[in-house]
């Protein structure tokens, strides 16, 4: 299935291959890298390339290409869901997944990648699994394997792939027992110039926590779960209970991980918690324009709003911009894509933030045909905006008492305002 | 040093040859110390060949570790080859792995080197450690040397009937690799790989199929009798392997199943539960009169697989959703809406492919995506081609109710800064106009003010799109030709001009005075114009000449004439054509009259369509169909037979039983007492004892918090332990009744009365067992058989939930075992003493053999040992410590962290015993104290049973004999001379299992010893009276001897 894997960063420097069938030549990226020249960013490359031998499929991530190469007929998801299974394991093994780490921990990603696939077909992907094997780093463990000499390969043979429960490795053990439940709601929405809303949804995704001695069978249960419209589960949820009783019951994984993912039913209006005044103008004579934007609370279930941010992209003949905020900060970048951040802070519903100023085009360039569109960023601590609560999570199996605790927020997910 | 200089250039010399291409390999390797660069590798090279051959482990570890990360960076490490080929045989795993990971990767450049360590991945393929023959079983299927093609072949046959199915996954992996190193075994893995198809764990089924896909994708009929098996495992594959399984069982189902399509709505839950009652649906005639049913099995799979569209997997997702797509009846097929909705909120990647598809299914199906048309609005921030895709879906969707917010959508949109979009966005608008009749006029209109758009690609892409609307209709449109006129020395776009030049021609009676004004001015531009817009000047100078020519003979002829003279061949081609068939002369006279109606034709509308029209013809969410092109590799998904194909070719033989225990099994595994609801036999006895089992392995639970689902499992094996007594019981019943007292019955007797205490059965529940076992006496004769093999069965099942996930999401158990093995006919409840509570200060324990293949090795036996607890006081921690001999391989249960007083705790421990009834010592230990014991084990426990036909049985007979003979004459007592009496005996003594036998008199069992796997086949043959031959055959001769002097012993009566 996938015959060999390349990473690439942005400037086209292959780092690291790995080849679980015969070794392919990495002259195969050049084609690659003539998509990645002709692409404006680097998210424009498409994502399946089709050369003469081989087929190209790659994702962008973390500001890195995984670039996979296949010689027959695989469907294309697979590929691309494990491109980021290894990404995402990068990150779980070594806190963050970018160039440097990838190169600072070289062998350790490559063993990885080795027990990952076989013959280009997935082996081992649960992080549970893969840690059993191969021990992640961490700062003791790095001084004593130097100090004594031992490795980061388990000496013990794994049991978790054997196991009856493959995401979970056997012989849990913690002095604290915790169990903590994240329920992170994002807004996608779209306003337009006036405010309303275009489009509006409420996603919905359980992280989790668990660090529970044993085996425990733990069983969570919503107030009201009739919210929730389409879902979609962790492996170990088992779908049948959910089906009849509308409860998550599962043998967790150890560590984090995500329970479940939902999206809530579209028939409910969708609370938009702040607004946007806004005029951007550009004159028609004399290359000039203004910005004006103003951000308030809407609703918001009496919380505050924190971490507000607004991005704009300005067309590209913006020459410079001279704007004032009455509060936070705002950063200009002049790179390939013309964007101005503004980090706001919290929202005071007193003293409205607003930001304003004016805008200085190339000289002779035309007036920009569009106005550009604001990019809303903002959180909201203990408030799950589509009013979804955790009834309670029941322990089966273990005596003890663990420590359980659910935590709300709510985030603006794409949240963009048309101008 | 200079020696070493002068091999290892030589060395890299050759690799180079090898890998040609390969940017790495230093290309003037001889150049040698010149080459500055070049020299500090080398000598970096040469150190860690130092480092490697050192005898310190460190210094060799952290060279690998080098040798590994060059090897990840790309660059050329072979020369290390046999340097490194020497550590294959470490101790440390670490380096071990290091080793194994480079020479996959050298191996086949370096053939003859790698040959040096294959010797160890044999060995290792014989290790007791499933892991370890798993992981050499990887590594040398790795290894793409030819020579070692048989070795390869050897070692994936032997895995494919392992007992442990993670082996059996490698083996399916490996069939693949072997294949593309050697096509020419194509057969032989066919074989294997039928094989391994009918394997019940769902952690091969994915593999398997995978190799099936890769090997013999047109052997469907190797899936027939697994197609049901595999429908209902799916639910508990890991989520890989149900992509493969999914897109193969679309493929079969497309070639099994008449088509769901002609006749909608006529398929209900009746059909459903007819596949539970019987099979005489198939008696069901196919006449067309009848409305279209669907196929039990074709609904099967459609069951099964609809949850799995809630995977956080996004390719289980996609698969799921192209197989309801490809197969489901079409009002069904919107329930994967929503799903595939939600993976839009993905991955960009992710996007990019499910709006591929998306894209594909909305032309034929509008009505699915409809309701979200929202989620396919564009967002400033999408990337280029997920624009692209969005505005193709959205066009898909436009009708009459919703066009008006379409189009609302599409202004905002031809506003974008991304110019590529907008341009693309007119398109849009344009295929909107033709397919939405109403609309016509409103986006003709709207196009024409994008005419006066300050960007180019705007204004061109509207300029084509509205020539190909006003070719649609062109009546009443003079206006805006003359608009575009008008704007024509605005356009610089080559395509726009083209277009408006022709636009000009085709209508030229429409507007008769500009026209020729245009091509005035185009006569003065001419030759400065793009080639496109010089064969459109030509073509409206001549459509001109033959309405108009009047005015323009000049201006046309003057045309003719520079384009007669033109760089471009097509120009002048097209001028001297155009000159030809226009100018009339003597020669041509018959073609010109034509011209007219050659060049002023009426010209069809362009049809404006989905780019994604044909794209269903590559099956849904593959390959094939994101590139538009076939994939090497692609299968093709066949069309719907007329009539159904035999349908029986899919049942397989099902045992009764099975279906009836099944649910309670499920039950029990998720420790919730079980109601059995099956017959009388056994079910009052067996419901009280697993309750009483339920209960005492709930205090196991909370004993030994630490192995949950040890203790889950050694619960199961408890009261499947308690269950197998009854059948024992029933016939002691019965030799009560014929008034017999014989030792064995005495002796079963006794144990049984002892499991009836352990699981505390009460006696009044006795009592009334015992009065209803006279009444069955003859059903009790009659079952007896049956119940022996459905409780083998059971055990069969106990293994195979092993395997599946514990609380498997509604999946029919089904068996899982390699055929040889078969449950023991029969388990003796004699325990013996371990340890004496006097001796154990209070701790006391007891032994027995449960007579299972060993969950942990295959090689060990299963012990199983009851801890109790008689002090008043808790003990903590009891393991096992010290052994002897040393070498002794003891798998130990799980150390329990504290029995409280009067608690007791039954766990399981395997122990190889090596195939010799030599004791295996070992300290018992609790936190404060040393117990050494031993356990040693009868020579019959040993064996594990297997089932083999007569036919085998003689053959193995046949191989067997000579020293490997052992046979004894002995005197029976005449009540033992009936065929059951004889079989019990003999497994009380031997874990044998029975072979059927065609002759009364001769009774046949086999077994194999559970180290070394040899067969071991007694034969107790009566003759006569009271007088019979006991032949034993097996290559361990002591063992035979001592297992005929113990069968002579139990037969005899003493």
């Amino acid at each position: 299935m996938i015959n060999s894997l390349f990473l690439i960063n942005p400037s086209g420097e292959i780092f690291l291959e790995k080849h679980w069938k015969s070794v392919v030549s990495r002259s195969v990226c050049d084609y690659f890298l003539e998509a990645k020249e002709k692409a404006l960013e680097p998210e424009d490359v498409p994502p399946v390339i089709h050369t003469p031998h081989h087929y190209l499929i790659s994702i962008y991530r973390d500001k890195l290409f995984f670039l996979s190469v296949i010689q027959t007929e695989v469907p294309p998801l697979f590929v691309i869901e494990f491109l980021h299974r290894v990404a995402e394991m990068i990150q779980d093994y070594f806190g963050e997944c970018s160039e440097t780490v990838v190169k600072d921990h070289m062998v350790m990603v490559y063993e990885l990648l080795e027990e990952m696939l076989d013959n280009g077909f997935p082996l081992a992907t649960e992080s549970n699994v893969l840690k059993e094997m191969i021990r992640p780093p961490t700062i003791l463990r790095s001084v004593v394997n130097t100090l004594t000499g031992t490795s980061n390969v388990g000496d013990t043979l794994l049991t978790g792939q054997l196991s009856t429960i493959p995401w979970r490795r056997a012989g849990v053990r913690y002095t604290n027992n915790e169990a903590y439940f994240d329920v992170v709601e994002e807004i996608d929405a779209i306003l337009d110039q006036s405010g309303t809303t275009v489009f509006a949804e409420i996603q919905g995704v359980v992280e989790a926590c668990v660090k529970l001695s044993g085996m425990p069978d733990l069983t969570l249960s919503f107030m009201n779960p009739r919210l929730l419209d389409d879902v979609s589960f962790h492996p170990c949820v088992r779908y049948k209970l959910w089906e009849s009783e509308r409860v998550l019951s599962f043998i967790p994984p150890d560590g984090n991980f995500t329970l479940m993912t939902y999206h809530v039913n579209a028939q409910n209006l969708v609370a938009i918690p702040v607004y946007v005044k806004q005029s951007i103008s550009f004159f028609e004579c004399g290359s000039d324009g203004r910005l004006d934007v103003t951000v308030g609370p809407k609703q918001t279930m009496g919380k505050t709003v924190e971490g507000v941010m607004v991005t704009v992209h300005l067309p590209k003949t913006i020459l410079s911009i001279n704007l004032t905020a009455t509060q936070g900060s705002y950063t200009y970048d002049n790179g390939t894509k013309v964007t101005t951040l503004w980090d706001i802070g919290k929202l005071n519903p007193q003293k409205l933030p607003n930001l304003r100023g004016s805008l200085s085009l190339q000289a002779g360039a035309p007036k920009p045909e569009e106005n550009p569109s604001l990019n809303i960023d903002l959180k909201i601590q203990q408030l799950a905006i589509s009013g979804l609560k955790v009834n309670r999570l029941d322990m089966f199996g273990e005596k003890y008492k663990p420590f359980k605790g659910v935590k709300y927020i709510t985030k603006a997910g794409k949240f963009q305002v048309r101008t | 040093m200079s020696t070493n200089n002068l091999s290892y250039s030589d060395q890299g010399g050759t690799d180079s040859a090898v890998e040609v291409g390969q940017e790495t390999t230093p290309t003037s390797s001889n150049a040698g110390a010149g080459f500055g660069l070049f020299s500090v590798d080398f000598k970096k090279n040469e150190d860690l060949k130092e480092m490697l051959e050192s005898n310190k482990e460190s210094l060799k570890l952290e060279a690998m570790k080098r040798v590994v990360g060059l090897i990840a960076k790309g660059k050329n490490a072979s020369e290390l080859f046999p340097a490194v080929v020497k550590n294959v045989a470490s101790k440390n795993i670490e380096l071990k792995k290091l080793v194994y990971v480079y020479l996959v990767r050298y191996a086949e450049e370096q053939q003859d080197l790698a040959l040096l360590s294959i010797s160890t991945f044999q060995r290792a393929l014989k290790d007791p450690n499933q892991l370890i023959r798993a992981s050499a079983l990887r590594v040398l299927s790795s290894i793409r040397v030819p020579i070692i093609v048989p070795i390869m072949m050897l070692a994936i046959k032997e895995a494919a009937s392992d007992m442990s199915p993670y082996v059996r996954k490698t083996s399916a992996h490996a069939i693949q690799k072997l294949y593309s190193l050697d096509q020419d075994q194509k057969e032989l893995l066919i074989e294997v790989i039928e094989k391994l198809l009918k394997d019940k764990s769902t952690l091969v089924a994915g593999s398997v199929v995978m190799a099936f896909e890769e090997v013999c994708p047109d052997r469907i009929d190797l899936i027939h009798k697994n197609y049901r098996k595999l429908c209902n495992l799916l639910v508990d594959v890991e989520e890989w392997g149900q992509v493969v399984i999914i897109s193969m069982l679309t493929r079969y189902a497309r070639t099994q199943f008449t088509s769901p399509w002609k006749e909608d709505g006529v398929f209900d839950e009746h059909n459903e539960r007819a596949f539970y009652e019987s099979d005489e649906e198939k008696t069901r005639d196919e006449t067309e009169a009848k409305p279209y049913m669907m196929d039990p099995d074709h609904r099967l799979l459609l069951r099964n697989t609809k949850p799995l569209l809630q995977s956080r997997n996004t390719a289980v997702v996609m698969s799921v959703a192209q197989l309801y797509w490809h197969l489901a009846p079409k009002n069904e097929v919107s329930i994967v809406t929503k799903s595939l909705v939600r993976l839009l909120r993905s991955h960009r990647e992710v996007q990019y492919i499910v709006l591929q598809n998306i894209a594909t299914m909305s032309i034929q199906r509008k009505g699915m995506f409809e309701p979200y048309m929202k989620s396919f609005y564009v967002r400033s921030t999408d990337a280029t081609h997920i624009k692209s895709l969005k505005l193709e879906i959205l066009t898909s969707l436009a009708n009459e109710a919703n066009i008006s917010t379409i189009l609302r959508e599409f202004q905002t949109y031809v506003k974008s800064q991304d110019k590529q979009f907008a341009a693309g966005t007119i398109q849009a608008i344009g295929r909107c106009a033709t397919n939405i009749s109403e609309v016509t006029d409103t986006c003709l209109n709207g196009l024409v003010l994008l005419l006066s758009n300050r960007d180019e690609t705007v204004v061109a892409e509207s300029v084509v799109v509205i020539r190909k609307l006003l070719q649609i209709q062109p009546t009443q449109h003079s206006d805006i030709i003359k608009h575009m006129a008008k704007l024509f020395d605005n356009i610089t776009v080559p395509m726009a001009r083209a277009s408006i030049l022709w636009l000009m021609g085709e209508y030229c009676e429409r507007v008769p005075k500009i026209a020729p004004d245009v091509l005035r001015k185009m006569a003065k531009s001419f030759t400065s114009e793009e080639d496109i817009v010089k064969l459109q000047t030509v073509n409206l100078a001549a459509k001109l000449y033959l309405t108009n020519s009047k005015q323009t003979k000049l201006l046309t002829q003057y045309i003719l004439n520079l384009g007669k003279y033109d760089q471009n061949y097509d120009i002048r081609d097209r001028t001297r054509f155009i000159r030809q068939l226009i100018v009339p002369n003597d020669k041509n006279g018959a073609l010109s009259k034509y011209a007219h109606r050659i060049l002023l034709a009426p010209k069809p509308a362009p049809v404006l369509e989905s780019a994604y029209k044909d794209r269903d013809r590559y099956q849904l969410g593959t390959l094939s169909h994101t590139i538009n092109t076939k994939a090497s590799g692609y299968l093709e998904l066949s069309d719907w037979p007329a009539v159904a194909p035999d349908q029986s070719v899919r049942n397989v033989e099902v045992i009764e039983p099975v279906k009836e225990w099944a649910p309670s099994l499920g039950k029990t595994v998720k420790s919730k007492p079980a109601k059995s609801s099956d017959d009388k036999f056994y079910s009052d006895s067996g419901e009280e004892e697993e309750k009483g089992s339920g209960s005492s392995s709930s205090e196991d639970g909370s004993s030994s918090s630490s192995s949950e689902v040890q203790s889950i499992l050694s619960g199961r094996l408890h009261i499947l332990q308690n269950e197998r007594v009854c059948p024992e019981s029933g016939s002691d019943a019965e030799s009560h009744v014929q008034k017999n007292s014989s030792q064995t019955s005495e002796e079963s007797d006794k144990s049984s009365s002892q499991s009836e205490k352990s699981s505390s059965e009460s006696d009044s529940e006795k009592k009334e067992r015992k009065t209803k076992t006279p009444l069955q006496k003859k059903t009790v004769l009659g079952l007896e058989p049956i119940c022996t093999a459905c409780l083998s069965f059971l055990f069969l099942l106990n293994l195979s939930i092993e395997v599946l996930p514990v609380l498997s999401k509604l999946c029919p158990l089904s068996l899982a075992f390699p055929l040889q093995l078969s449950g023991p006919a029969f388990v003796p409840e004699k325990s013996h003493d371990l340890l004496h509570r006097m001796t154990g200060k209070g701790l006391s324990a007891q032994y027995q053999f449960p007579r299972q293949p060993c969950l942990y090795q295959p090689t060990m036996v299963s012990v199983q040992i009851s801890l109790t607890n008689t002090t008043d006081h808790p003990l903590e921690q009891i393991h096992i410590g010290d052994r002897s001999p040393t070498g002794l391989n003891i798998h130990c249960f799980n150390t329990i962290e504290c029995l409280e007083p009067e608690a007791s705790v039954t766990v399981f421990m395997g122990i190889d015993f090596n195939d010799s009834t030599q004791a295996a010592n070992f300290q018992l230990c609790t936190k404060e104290d040393h117990f050494s014991v031993s356990i040693q084990p009868a020579i019959g426990e040993l064996l594990l049973p297997i089932t083999m036909t007569e036919l085998d049985f003689r053959k193995e007979q046949g191989k067997l004999l000579g020293m490997n003979e052992s046979s004894a004459t002995i005197t029976m007592a005449a009540e033992n001379m009936t065929s059951q009496p004889i079989s019990r005996p003999v497994a009380t003594v031997a874990n044998l299992g029975m072979v059927p036998s065609s002759q009364d008199n001769v009774h046949r069992f086999a077994g194999k010893t559970a180290n070394s796997g040899a067969v071991v086949l007694v034969t107790v043959e009566l003759r006569g009276e009271s007088t019979a031959l006991i032949t034993i055959n097996t290559e361990k001769s002591v063992m035979g001897s001592m297992l005929l002097r113990d069968l002579k012993l139990a037969l005899a009566q003493a």
